[in-house]
């Protein structure tokens, strides 16, 4: 697993917001796209179901598409334009190698 | 004149100022936006919580920022949902997306100021992690208080190089460097322009001053080559002026062309489009006040023609004024003319910032054939030219057809501009010639499970 890609500059005095990200335990706060929260915490979002690589957003305003990723009960979510909320459990197939959208 | 239900599309300055207008004469405009709060992009506001100023946010804008902001808020004539995106247009009736639950809205008369966002020219690299638009960058920065990266390269040619670059720095990010794909000379030829266009030019020397003061170097004609690295990106290869390769070690890379109109809408409600020659690019057809070529239709903001936030309020005041106008309201000659005379004063710097950051569209041609093309479906330039060299496709909805570059889920609006020019040399034609990608409804996902549980609720 490669590093963090985002990097947090201020507001990081915000509370904590605990999801997991596959699986694993992710620290994020309260006001972090879900975007934010799993690239502060890695260093991608998703991987091309194309097999052309992994992929870590683009444009981070909901135009591009290319953020998708899928609670465990199979919900769909644009990573940029959806806030982190307590509890959530997201899958970005990026372990699994599957299908995120 | 009160009954009449009048629906603007998108927050931004543009929706925003239309807004506060139309409810000053008394009517009760609804807002619909897909953001939790207004402000669109270039005022997008902070989540709850987030505690930096206005200046910091919004530097020399804070104040316009600031002022829209509270005089939105304050207007409870005006009718604001958030958390909505409209996904169609049928005859008079927008069909919206609500916080996750299907609605109709209905119209009598409806603004379209839908925004922009960055135009780019895929480049080898350009799908791996870490490789972001120069408008996201900025997004991370105001919306997000993150950078995209430790160490990041800006390239391109956009008003927004500068800018974002020097709020990157400004925030502590490290920027390796700011590389403007045109020439010095171009640059510099279109200066007097700029600098004679009130304090826009002004502020953009101020940006470059900036970087200059922290020994960011600045460097102009380069040509990108890729974004290096296997997994994510580890740095950015690019040529400079005179053809010698130079390579930046990076972890992040944020590049852009200019911005182009998000129409997806006023083309699913039948609106007339010209290719404007000066934005390259194709654009709705809009009348000296703001009125599409559909009876009904306004039109006012970045979504019609790119031109900032400032002209955005304007054209949003001016498109308000002629719908008063059209309802019968004789008084707002004076006002309509004010705006136009404020939007007219403003041509000489449009085209000077069009020629100080051209679209290098000899680059999108030249996109080589391993590059991904289309990021959606993963469809390289290569393979794009195959099919155009095998099926001979006319125009880009036919090469679409062909290849299915174009028909992911962002329908085109990032790799359409490139698509066109790649199409275009091929059959050795201008651009234009290549026609522009129609939009199809939804124009962005839309979860099927909605509409089910709308149904089941309505059984």
């Amino acid at each position: 697993m490669s590093g963090a890609r985002f990097r947090r500059l201020a507001e990081t005095g915000r509370p904590r917001v605990a999801i997991t990200v596959d699986g694993a335990p992710v620290e994020a706060m309260q006001g972090d796209t879900l975007m934010t929260a799993i690239l502060t915490a890695r260093g991608r979002l998703r991987v091309s179901e194309f097999g052309d690589g992994p992929r870590a957003g683009f444009c981070l305003m909901g135009a591009c598409q290319d953020c998708w990723v899928r609670l465990e009960d199979g919900r769909r979510l644009r990573a940029c334009t959806t806030f982190a909320e307590a509890g959530m459990a997201i899958l970005t197939g990026a372990e699994e190698g599957a299908d995120a959208f | 004149m009160r009954s009449d239900r009048i629906v603007i599309v998108g927050a931004g300055p543009a929706g925003m100022r239309a807004a506060l207008v139309l409810a000053g004469a008394g009517l009760n405009p609804v807002v619909l936006d897909e953001a939790p709060a207004s402000g669109g992009q270039i005022y997008r506001r902070q989540p709850r919580g987030f505690t930096r100023a206005y200046d910091k946010l919004y530097g020399f804008e804070a104040g316009r920022a600031r002022a829209l902001h509270a005089a939105f808020d304050a207007d409870n004539r005006i009718d604001h949902r958030s958390g909505t995106l409209v996904w169609n247009i049928e005859g008079r009736r927008l069909q919206t997306l609500h916080d996750g639950r299907p609605e109709t809205v209905e119209f009598d008369r409806l603004l379209l100021a839908t925004g922009a966002m960055d135009r780019v020219i895929p480049f080898p690299g350009w799908t791996r992690p870490g490789v972001y638009t120069l408008g996201g960058a900025q997004v991370a920065l105001k919306h997000q208080a993150c950078a995209i990266g430790r160490r990041v390269v800006f390239f391109g040619a956009s008003p927004l190089l500068p800018l974002v670059a020097s709020q990157y720095a400004a925030a502590g990010a490290e920027v390796a460097a700011v590389l403007d794909t045109t020439p010095l000379r171009a640059k510099l030829a279109a200066m007097p322009g700029l600098l004679a266009g009130g304090k826009t030019g002004w502020k953009g020397l101020v940006y470059l001053a900036r970087l200059a003061a922290r020994r960011i170097p600045y460097r102009h004609g380069i040509t990108p080559v890729a974004a290096l690295g296997s997994e994510s990106v580890e740095g950015f290869a690019y040529t400079d002026a005179s053809g010698r390769r130079h390579e930046i070690e990076c972890d992040a890379i944020a590049f852009g062309y200019g911005l182009k109109s998000e129409w997806q809408l006023a083309d699913l409600a039948g609106c007339g489009f010209e290719f404007d020659a000066g934005n390259y690019q194709w654009q709705v057809v809009a009348d000296e006040a703001g009125r599409s070529t559909v009876p009904g239709v306004y039109l006012a903001g970045d979504g019609t023609r790119i031109g900032g936030a400032e002209l955005a309020e304007i054209a949003g005041e001016r498109a308000a004024r002629a719908i008063l106008t059209d309802l019968g309201d004789t008084g707002q000659g004076a006002a309509l003319a004010a705006c136009a005379r404020r939007i007219g004063g403003q041509a000489r710097l449009r085209r000077a910032i069009e020629r100080a950051f051209p679209f290098p569209a000899p680059l999108a041609r030249a996109i080589p054939d391993d590059c991904i093309l289309c990021r959606c479906e993963a469809v390289t330039a290569g393979e794009f030219r195959a099919s155009i060299d095998r099926l001979a496709p006319h125009d880009v909805n036919r090469a679409k057809a062909f290849s299915r570059v174009g028909m992911g889920r962002c329908q085109g609006r990032i790799c359409g501009p490139a698509a066109a020019e790649i199409l275009a040399a091929a059959r050795g034609v201008e651009v234009k010639e290549a026609g522009r990608l129609r939009s199809q409804p939804p124009v962005k996902p839309v979860p099927v499970a909605a509409f089910a549980d709308a149904a089941e609720d309505a059984a």
